[in-house]
């Protein structure tokens, strides 16, 4: 389980997370909602530890991972796997070395071995035969797909969806939250998805947060935040210009 | 308050480079303790930073061995001291014009590289990727850079002493009116190992600053392809600064031990 717990952070002046609590149930699926640029991300980089909060607690089995030093942050760190909303491949590698990074870095594996891990991978997310292909080489739908394949390469029993349908077409948007689900239903895996795509959120939550103005606002299963009589849910939900998120 | 804005700019600058050349000595000590020392990536960056860079540190080294023959020997000639032209040219390639000299050819074109490859992994978030790959960017990026281009410089220098008093000798020969023997018998008589050897050490020190300037500058890149842009430049303007600098202090460092050893 993953508990996050009065998680603040500032950058300068400008506070991003105010407070921040949340409880991710082992092998549900939660997805949190937010306007750009409210933080989203952020929050998700502090859970793999990429941020440092300047207060608060993000505890993961019961171990709080903002004091963790290094090497056992990185032994956490293989159980979990990020896709980020740039897809973020390496560049000078190509699909099949990107998926295989961390499988070559962190294991004894032959190289037969991680071809044919690889080749699965990408079998999975629907691209197979794309082994050998740059990541210059791929449009931004197929890019997500292998920095997904990158992902879930190790096997991760926690996996962070950082705005994973944003730029894509509606099908390559359904192709993903199908995938999403498909690793839920047979690996089993904790998920926690940022978006501020409605449709896809509806599609693959168990529950739904909304995070607004520094702070997780409401939390509920989909009909609860559906029929919440929150002013912000509403009108977020309802993607309304109009309401508490847009007055001055 | 702009100056104390830039000395503190300027403070935390240095602290941050210091702080990452400390964590590439401690994981170049654990991945050679742990037998897991990136060779390959190292290789791959020698040849990147010092083979491709071979043809622009020539072009350097002869331009200027032949320019300091044709400066130096003109106003010994005047003076009778042709004798000595070798060898003061020889010492001045050794001791400060080769180390320097490839050091600002390397500070733009490989500082620029590192500090624009690394910056462009920086915004587009692979270095965080690197991170949840359990990857320390310190580790995979900094070390192989880091060590390639202190070793290259080295080797860089050795090849710009060695074609820049090729290129100084053709000029004493053909343009000087100097015989080969003349000239290379001035280089043999001046020149010590030691000199060489300080050289040598300065364009080690060089090396490293590149390379930690260019990994730090690209790390700390912010605000998308402008942010690369600056940070490029400015890997290229505070390399030089600093081994500018540096180079003061170096050289009187390997003067004080020139006394005290001899």
């Amino acid at each position: 389980m993953i508990i996050v717990s009065n998680l603040h952070k500032s950058f300068g002046s400008k506070a991003v997370l105010k407070g921040v609590n949340l409880k991710i149930y082992d092998g549900e699926s939660l997805v949190i909602l937010g306007p750009s640029g409210c933080g989203k991300s952020v929050l998700l980089k502090h859970i793999i530890g990429l941020m440092k909060p300047d207060k608060g607690q993000i505890l993961i089995d019961g171990e709080d991972i903002t004091k963790l030093e290094q090497t056992r942050m990185d032994e956490l760190r293989m159980r979990m796997g990020m896709l980020f909303q740039s897809a973020a491949l390496f560049d000078s590698l190509n699909v099949e070395d990107n998926i295989a990074f961390g499988i070559n870095r962190h294991t004894s594996l032959s190289k037969r071995a991680v071809h044919h891990l690889v080749s699965e991978k990408l079998e999975m997310v629907g691209l197979p035969g794309t082994n050998y292909l740059m990541p210059s080489e791929l449009s931004g739908g197929m890019r997500k797909r292998v920095g997904l394949a990158r992902a879930i390469a190790m096997e991760p029993e926690i996996i962070l969806y950082d705005e994973p349908t944003t730029g894509l077409d509606p099908i390559m948007t359904s192709a993903i939250d199908e995938l999403h689900l498909s690793l839920k239903e047979k690996l089993g895996v904790t998920s926690i998805m940022v978006t501020h795509d409605m449709k896809s959120a509806f599609r693959v939550a168990d529950r739904v947060a909304l995070h607004y103005g520094g702070q997780i606002v409401e939390i509920g299963s989909k009909e609860e935040i559906m029929n919440s009589q929150n002013p912000l849910v509403q009108q977020f939900v309802r993607g309304e210009a109009q309401g508490p998120m847009t007055q001055l | 308050m702009y100056l104390i804005k830039k000395a503190k700019q300027f403070l935390n600058e240095v602290g941050g480079m210091t702080i990452l050349f400390l964590q590439t000595i401690y994981w170049t000590i654990r991945n050679i303790r742990s037998g897991k020392f990136d060779v390959k990536g190292l290789i791959d960056q020698m040849a990147h930073i010092g083979v491709d860079s071979v043809l622009m540190v020539c072009i350097t080294g002869v331009s200027v061995g032949a320019v300091l023959v044709v400066q130096i020997g003109y106003q010994f000639a005047q003076m009778g001291a042709q004798g000595y032209v070798g060898g003061v040219v020889a010492l001045a390639m050794a001791r400060e014009m080769a180390p320097i000299l490839t050091s600002i050819v390397v500070a733009g074109r490989v500082g620029s590289s590192i500090a624009a490859e690394l910056g462009t992994m920086k915004i587009t978030e692979q270095i965080d990727a690197l991170d949840t790959l359990a990857t320390n960017p310190v580790d995979y990026l900094v070390v192989p850079r880091f060590w390639a281009c202190t070793i290259m410089l080295v080797m860089l220098t050795v090849l710009v002493n060695v074609v820049g008093m090729i290129g100084g000798a053709v000029v004493a020969v053909y343009q000087i009116d100097l015989t080969l023997e003349s000239f290379t018998n001035s280089v043999l008589e001046w020149l010590r190992v030691y000199d060489l050897f300080g050289g040598l050490f300065k364009a080690m020190v060089f090396g490293a600053i590149i390379a930690i300037i260019g990994c730090f500058k690209g790390f700390t890149t912010s605000g998308g392809a402008e942010g690369v842009g600056k940070s490029t430049t400015d890997s290229v303007v505070v390399a030089i600064m600093m081994i500018l600098a540096v180079n003061y202090f170096l050289t009187v460092f390997i003067s004080n031990l020139n006394s005290i050893i001899f």
